[in-house]
């Protein structure tokens, strides 16, 4: 390269590209003003002239209403933030266990697009057809229809073992919180640690020596194990808080409502089959000659698609897969329609009930909007993390 | 020297047999143990559960309108779908009136279909798809040609459907033209206002957009001047279809190869013909494929707006059922009917999307 040539300055003209640049600007961000502007003045004055009061004060007075579940205790008298703080963890926390499940499944049927088995394959290929071309909403409504009309009453539920699945949802056995969980936990905590430790030393003595470590059984067995120890120190309880059939319902042990279930198992069989044809494209595009070279190092099949095969993958998986895992989050919105307690349900009533819409579609905007910023920012860092590390 | 005798080598056995049914069924479902047990395992599974749907859904169904029998009968009842399929497909719509909503559901499905075909893809496709859309709201409206004037609130089912996902698709297509220019353009200003807007919206979920149509838009109009609950759901997913939209047609703009602009450029092209005549024609149709997987997404979109009481298919099937004591418990073969619809419309889409991408990747091929 010669040294840089600069272009001659050209005289400043009103025609120059930079002067119609600016004026283009100008233009655009004035006429987004002036709209806004013109908006807000329309919506007070309808606001005035319908007697619709706007604010925030709202949210401190008592919502009046009761919610069908939630986390922690809430009353009707308590305000409105309550509510949607509730709704905001009941979102939360059908997103959250959704993405999981989602993950686990997806990949399963996406991985099963390779089986060698046909049947698999195929019944692969039908899981996929078939719910992803069936909205979300109507599979939503068909799982509570199932859930609310098909099952038994609660009165006499289906039993699986300590089971139990009936119109009044899924009761399962919670442990009794005691000392003994207590010292598990903490001894879950301390193996967190040596489990570290010897991670550190397994990946050492791999690059010093070239012999592999079980890198994934040992810190599993060790986690266990250290939790066992700590249940049999705290005296070992084996209490649990069975459902047991009552009269006319199940009574003690956990619970899952039927709502909950439903948007659950929608969401997650509805996005799972997005996600297995994310993770086919990915594995798809490893080149052939990887597979190979592994077949001819001796690896089995599995081998091939868990140690070379999907590590390489996992990179063109993982943006389009946090596309969905934001859908998901976004669709779990639909749980208005079955009447789960989610942040648009709660938001809905309190439109119904109070008139402040502009308020309350901002608290679910601003509730999706921090969601998805969240949930792709520690994408993207987990996405830095998985990138092909290049000098 | 010693006389090498001529020893022949026993002969190789021939070549394992690879094709033919036996062959495939010997290498595809019992190649190995651990596939053979996963075929017998997944057949037992098979056999127990499918003749149980098959006598379900069919021996053992009912076919006539006849609830009594319905009640009776271990089966599906089908006899829903016969007996309410005018509500499901056509939802509220005047009853003696309903020829006007077919003939002008398979005039838009029509369009749809010619649409598709490249052949038809000349410029007075959009002014048929003009005269499509003026022909359908003239005769689902009425007040004309004799027509009674049926409101849009009547308007239901099927057609509703079908006109909000393809209406909604072609406003947002100019909208996410301009949008996914922006995106790219030099100007900071032009630039941060369309990457705010395609981000805010992809940000929120499809139904708070459908809340801000329904609450909001109200309270946005000048006083006195009240908009139509259809129109401002189209309006809204529009606005939402457009961002999706525009994300797919950046992508195809940023595919195509910088030379190609600047040796527009170096032909003296200003910025906009460099636009129409040189990236536009290239990015388009890339992005076909991508369009069209956007149209399916919508279109199973639309079923969100039963949230905000306008009775497309989803919401004109719970309305025909929720409203007839007789009918209501078999709510699943409704569902099932509906879902049958949509799967179908899907279905045929994606399988055409899969095709086109084929047919706009020809010139890549050599």
């Amino acid at each position: 390269m010669s040294t840089p040539h600069k272009p001659p300055k050209q005289p400043w003209s009103w025609r120059s590209q930079a002067f119609r640049g600016l004026i283009y600007q100008l233009v655009t961000v004035a006429l987004i003003v002036a709209s806004v502007l013109y908006l807000a003045h329309n919506t007070k004055v309808n606001m005035n002239a319908r007697g619709i009061q706007s604010g925030w004060d709202f949210m401190l007075s008592g919502a009046g209403f009761d919610i069908g579940e939630s986390l922690f205790a809430f009353d009707s008298a308590e305000p409105y933030w309550k509510a949607y703080l509730i709704g905001f963890t009941n979102t939360l926390r059908v997103a959250v266990l959704g993405i999981i499940l989602t993950t686990v499944l997806g990949t399963l049927i996406g991985v099963g697009r390779f089986s060698r088995n046909a049947l698999v394959r195929g019944l692969c290929l039908c899981y996929v057809e078939f719910f992803r071309n069936i909205p979300v909403l109507l599979q939503l409504l068909m799982w509570y229809l199932m859930f609310t009309e098909v099952l038994p009453e609660s009165a006499d539920p289906l039993v699986f073992g300590p089971l139990f699945l009936s119109k009044g949802g899924l009761n399962f056995p919670v442990p009794v919180w005691g000392t003994g969980q207590l010292f598990a936990g903490i001894g879950m905590a301390i193996a967190v640690v040596v489990a570290l430790f010897y991670r550190r030393h397994a990946i050492q003595s791999f690059e010093r020596t070239g012999v592999p470590k079980s890198m994934f059984w040992a810190p599993v067995g060790i986690i266990i194990g250290f939790g066992v120890v700590g249940w049999i120190v705290g005296g070992a309880p084996m209490e649990f808080n069975m459902p047991i059939k009552g009269e006319f319902a199940i009574e003690n042990g956990g619970a899952l409502t039927p709502e909950f279930l439903s948007v659950l198992l929608g969401l997650t069989v509805y996005t799972a089959a997005f996600v297995a044809e994310v993770v086919r494209g990915g594995i798809q595009s490893v080149a052939l000659g990887q597979s190979e070279a592994a077949a001819a190092l001796g690896l089995s099949r599995g081998q091939t698609m868990r140690l070379v095969t999907l590590p390489q993958a996992l990179r063109v998986i993982i943006p389009p897969v946090t596309n969905q895992f934001l859908n998901l989050t976004k669709n779990s919105s639909l749980a208005v329609a079955i009447g789960y307690p989610d942040v648009v349900s709660i938001a809905n009533t309190a439109i119904n009930q109070t008139g402040r819409a502009v308020e309350c579609i901002a608290v679910i905007m601003l509730v999706y909007l921090s969601t998805s910023l969240f949930t792709s920012t520690s994408m993207n860092w987990y996405n830095n993390h998985a990138a092909i590390k290049e000098r | 020297m010693t006389a090498t005798t001529f020893q022949p080598i026993a002969a190789r056995p021939a070549p394992v047999k690879t094709e033919g049914l036996v062959a495939w069924i010997k290498s595809n479902l019992f190649g190995n143990l651990s596939t053979s047990l996963g075929t017998i395992a997944i057949g037992l599974v098979l056999l127990a559960v499918l003749p149980r749907f098959l006598n379900w859904a069919f021996v053992n169904a009912v076919w006539v309108k006849d609830y009594d029998a319905c009640h009776a009968a271990a089966g599906a009842c089908w006899g829903v779908v016969a007996e309410k399929y005018r509500i499901i497909i056509f939802g509220r719509y005047p009853f003696e009136e309903q020829w006007r909503p077919l003939v002008s559901g398979i005039a838009l499905l029509g369009l749809l279909v010619v649409s598709c075909m490249r052949a038809f893809w000349k410029p007075w496709l959009a002014a048929l798809w003009i005269a499509v859309l003026a022909f359908f709201f003239t005769v689902m409206y009425g007040g004309a040609l004799g027509l009674s004037r049926v409101e849009t609130d009547r308007w239901g089912g099927l057609p509703l459907t079908l006109l909000l996902a393809s209406l909604s698709m072609s406003m947002a297509f100019p909208i996410a033209l301009v949008v996914a220019l922006g995106r790219r353009s030099k100007l900071p200003a032009i630039r941060s206002v369309c990457t705010i807007y395609v981000e805010l919206i992809r940000g929120v979920p499809l139904i708070s957009v459908l809340f801000m149509a329904s609450f909001m838009f109200p309270l946005l109009m000048p006083q006195g001047f009240t908009i139509d609950v259809l129109v401002r759901v189209l309006a809204g997913i529009t606005l939402f279809a457009a961002a999706y939209m525009a994300e797919v047609i950046r992508g195809g703009l940023q595919a195509v190869p910088k030379g190609q602009i600047e040796a527009a450029a170096t032909l003296g092209l200003s910025y906009w013909q460099t636009q129409r005549k040189i990236v536009l024609p290239q990015a388009l149709a890339m992005v076909v494929p991508g369009i069209m997987n956007n149209f399916i997404s919508t279109f199973k979109d639309t079923s969100l707006v039963t949230i905000v009481s306008l009775y497309e298919l989803t919401g004109a099937m719970s309305l025909a059922l929720n409203s007839d004591a007789n009918w209501r418990p078999f709510k699943i073969e409704g569902y099932l009917f509906i879902a049958l619809i949509y799967f179908i419309f899907c279905f045929s889409m994606s399988r055409y999307s899969i095709w086109i991408e084929k047919q706009v990747n020809k010139s890549k091929l050599r």
